[in-house]
């Protein structure tokens, strides 16, 4: 029955005022019962406080064979970390 | 078709005019120290028998996902059955604790209502079990907030919250097994069959919720068959299924009349601790 069910990716908000984060997936014939299913497979030792589910064929994924356009070029731009810079003496509040 | 003793109404009323005390039916008799022991009794049993049916389940289901679904429930419903039963043994005062009562209790000593002792049958019909039962207990346990007694109090305060999600789940796969294909709808639709003649033992009064209900500790049964009605009539319609024509209700379960299948389920849950009593988990 389940290889007939789409996938659905389930994000868990751990508490409030954090950010869902994906945990995994789980197969369910719709929203509803994906919800569901996430609550029991995910959530079952109070892991968290809110879910989300999204059928995974609606996430655009990047193509791991474009790795090197995508992603190397950000690897000697060091200045774009924060801390990179000295922060002078005498400023606060940062 | 399960095959169950032929109790006919006529049958009850002469079993009642014989002397008390006598067979092995007789428990209730006894029961005037016994309201709270009895009552504690029924609870737990109905949550620890379908508990054990549910996790038969377990390694068997459709998915992985429905496995972990009916395997929660199970353990919401032991968990219950743990509380009350426990409470059940204390109340008692014999030395009896949830576990003795759960395994070294034969069928004639069990209360469960018939429906939770059903089997699995196929998923449709576990999910038509679980609807019909979870829809009274939630409505009960609602009620039951409100018990004089503390610990039948603090248990349905918690429990509902828990059977409120079983009564939802189930009725999802009611409406989506019974709106669904055609083999899914004459599955769902055979599976309410099955289960429906043992809807009225659940709002079944007698001396033992007449008593406990006098002083404080249950509920009027009866009273919940309305909302009962129109909870499960609304469901059934959008699965697109018939609410089926009342049969001739089967009652016993509390005075410890069961079917067949009760006996193979106790076979099975009680078989370890009573081959090595020595056993701790």
């Amino acid at each position: 029955m389940a290889k007939d069910w789409p996938l659905w990716e389930v994000f868990v908000r751990s508490k409030g005022g954090m950010s869902h984060r994906h945990v995994g997936s789980v197969h369910a014939p719709d929203a509803e019962i994906a919800l569901r299913h996430a609550r029991d497979t995910y959530t079952r030792r109070m892991e968290g406080v809110s879910l989300w589910v999204v059928p995974s064929a609606s996430i655009i994924a990047s193509d791991p064979s474009d790795d090197a356009q995508m992603f190397d070029p950000a690897a000697d731009k060091v200045y774009r970390h924060p801390t990179f810079y000295d922060i002078p003496d005498g400023i606060t509040h940062i | 078709m399960p095959s169950l003793p032929p109790i006919r109404p006529e049958d009850e009323a002469a079993a009642r005019t014989l002397p008390q005390g006598t067979g092995a039916f007789d428990a209730i008799a006894e029961l005037e120290p016994g309201i709270l022991f009895n009552t504690l009794l029924r609870l737990g049993d109905d949550s620890l028998i379908l508990g054990q049916r549910l996790s038969e389940w377990t390694g068997h289901a459709p998915s992985v996902e429905v496995d972990l679904s009916l395997a929660n429930m199970a353990l919401d419903l032991v968990g219950q059955a743990t509380l009350f039963l426990d409470a059940a043994g204390e109340v008692e005062g014999q030395g009896r604790d949830g576990d003795k009562l759960a395994f070294h209790r034969d069928v004639l000593d069990l209360t469960n209502c018939l429906l939770v002792e059903q089997p699995n049958g196929d998923f449709a019909q576990t999910m038509a079990r679980q609807f019909l039962f979870s829809t009274w207990q939630k409505l009960l346990f609602e009620r039951l907030i409100g018990s004089a007694d503390g610990l039948i109090s603090a248990v349905a305060e918690k429990a509902v919250k828990e059977v409120t999600y079983h009564q939802e789940l189930s009725a999802e796969w009611v409406i989506r097994l019974g709106d669904g294909t055609e083999e899914s709808h004459r599955r769902m639709a055979s599976g309410i069959d099955w289960m429906w003649r043992f809807v009225p033992e659940l709002f079944e009064m007698d001396e033992v919720t007449d008593a406990a209900v006098a002083r404080g500790l249950f509920t009027d049964l009866t009273a919940l068959r309305p909302d009962y009605d129109r909870i499960v009539g609304a469901v059934l319609t959008e699965a697109t299924l018939k609410v089926p024509t009342d049969q001739r209700p089967i009652l016993g379960g509390r005075r410890g009349h069961h079917s067949e299948h009760l006996g193979h389920l106790l076979c099975t849950m009680q078989f370890l601790p009573r081959t090595y009593p020595d056993a701790v988990w």
